[in-house]
């Protein structure tokens, strides 16, 4: 899931200068259950709208906002609303704006910040597991990836900051590699430490993205 | 070659010690203080340590070679890509330079500028291996360069990181990746030493043991409690509470580093932290 968090209001306020009929825009899918774009969220930021003075002029939240067709056709179904507004407020992740701006001539102004690929431990409680690199290695490294969960993303092994198997960056979290190590073991596996892996290819993350997956 | 490889390769005592490039444009405290040093082979020169910004080591190296002095360019992947990375080590051998530490570099977020991206687009194994390509005449996209540069590369080590088989085995992975020497983190415990020394002496790499002048017993927790893998055992934290000069318990203790190092390592790596002048006492052999 897309963990994403609503901008703060002053920065959003500023972004709305001069534009005072908003449409609105919410996301069914992972917006709805960081809470930063859901059915509530859509509802309090037209709360909000109304007492800065603005007209909300519809909304919508679409089921999947990344869905570029599915955005494009639950757009056209609120077409007179539209164009009614001078700008589209998107509470959806980075990818769900872009469906939207991609639709609509528009002025689109994104509501919140995408932060990453997360895992839900419970709901509001998210972890950084996967960093979308495009060359996994997660086979070699027992299952945890030391791209996201090392803080210098090291393929080789541990750097001079770990100490009793805690992060040279953040003291409270585990060195991703003394994880790996000791789940490599209880498998009675060489895993990652039986090469030397090469320098990253970050040519597969494919910037600009135009992956052809078929 | 350099002096440095030649003493290795004669397996000779070796002494090196460390400059930080000032925070500054101005290289001429930090060239007279490499000038202070005595009985040292060669510098190293610390590449923006901590995370805190300062002048490039390869311009200081580059200075230091003017002077008639033997840098050691520390490099760490901290700061740039590959092509910035092996495109420094050309021009560092075009200046003079043939001496190397390679390191992965301190995290951005504890130094001057915690905003910074970090690059880490190589790791160290990694870049020891760049290293070694280029001096085989060949660069990371496999492309045969004019000239090829010469090079004594070496790595850092933290002997006594736990858990010990985890360490070892990127150590080992370094020995691989063509590591030539080794200097070390501080270390103050002879056995952690010695168990390190018997698990590294069959690959025949060189160690030099780091040894650092530990000026107080403030300065013991500090590093015991800040500094990771360096770890200064109780009875000497108080050996240095006790001292009437710290600063002279604490070049004692060094000197007991450095006789460890004597029978046990190819070396020492001084960090001398602006008591350079202390060098010819800590180096003095006794008995
Ligand atoms: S190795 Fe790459 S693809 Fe695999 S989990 Fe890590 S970031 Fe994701
Ligand atoms: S301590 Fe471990 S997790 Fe942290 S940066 Fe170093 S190797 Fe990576």
């Amino acid at each position: 899931m897309i963990i994403s968090k609503q901008k703060d209001r002053q920065e959003l306020l500023a972004a709305l200068e001069g534009r005072d009929r908003i449409f609105l825009v919410g996301c069914a899918a992972c917006a709805t259950a960081c809470k930063s774009g859901g059915e509530e969220e859509v509802f309090q930021l037209q709360e909000w709208l109304g007492g800065q003075g603005k007209e909300v002029t519809g909304s919508v939240v679409i089921d999947e906002a990344c869905h570029i067709m599915r955005a494009a056709r639950d757009l056209r179904q609120h077409y007179a609303q539209i164009e009614e507004a001078q700008a589209l407020l998107v509470l959806a992740c980075g990818a769900g704006i872009q469906s939207v701006s991609g639709s609509t001539d528009r002025l689109v102004i994104g509501g919140v910040n995408s932060l990453f690929l997360g895992n839900v431990r419970r709901f509001g409680q998210y972890e950084e597991k996967c960093s979308l690199c495009g060359e996994c290695i997660l086979n070699e490294t027992a299952g945890i990836c030391p791209v996201t969960n090392c803080a210098k993303g090291l393929l080789n092994g541990p750097c001079g900051g770990m100490e009793e198997g805690r992060c040279e960056a953040d003291r409270d979290s585990e060195c991703a590699w003394v994880q790996i190590y000791e789940r490599l073991k209880t498998q009675g596996r060489q895993g990652v430490f039986a090469r030397t892996v090469a320098p990253k290819n970050w040519a597969k993350g494919g910037k600009p993205g135009k992956h052809k997956l078929k | 070659m350099s002096k440095l490889q030649q003493q290795l390769d004669a397996g000779q005592f070796v002494v090196t010690a460390e400059i930080a490039p000032p925070k500054g444009s101005d290289p001429s405290e930090a060239l007279a203080k490499a000038r202070s040093f005595s009985g040292v082979t060669a510098i190293n020169v610390t590449d923006n340590q901590g995370a805190n910004m300062r002048m490039s080591p390869l311009a200081l190296a580059a200075l230091l070679v003017r002077q008639g002095q033997e840098p050691v360019l520390q490099l760490t992947c901290r700061d740039r890509n590959r092509l910035a990375l092996q495109s420094d080590l050309l021009g560092a051998a075009a200046l003079g330079v043939e001496n190397l530490l390679i390191l992965s570099g301190d995290h951005a977020r504890f130094g001057d500028h915690p905003e910074a991206k970090s690059v880490f687009d190589l790791d160290s194994v990694q870049l020891l291996q760049a290293v070694e390509g280029l001096t085989l005449g060949q660069d990371l996209a496999g492309r045969s360069l004019e000239v090829a540069p010469r090079f004594c590369c070496g790595a850092a080590v933290s002997p006594s990181a736990e858990p010990f088989e985890l360490m070892f085995q990127k150590f080992a992975k370094k020995v691989e990746a063509g590591a030539g020497f080794f200097q070390t983190q501080a270390v103050f415990d002879p056995p952690a030493l010695e168990r390190f020394m018997a698990a590294a002496r069959p690959l025949g790499v060189p160690v030099l043991l780091g040894v650092l002048l530990v000026k107080s017993a403030r300065m013991a927790r500090f590093l015991n409690q800040h500094i990771p893998g360096v770890q200064v055992p109780e009875p000497l934290v108080e050996r240095l509470e006790q001292a009437a000069d710290p600063l002279d318990e604490g070049v004692a203790i060094a000197r007991d580093m450095v006789a460890q190092a004597r029978s046990l390592c190819q070396g020492v790596h001084l960090m001398t932290l602006g008591h350079e002048e202390r060098i010819p006492e800590i180096l003095h052999q006794t008995g």
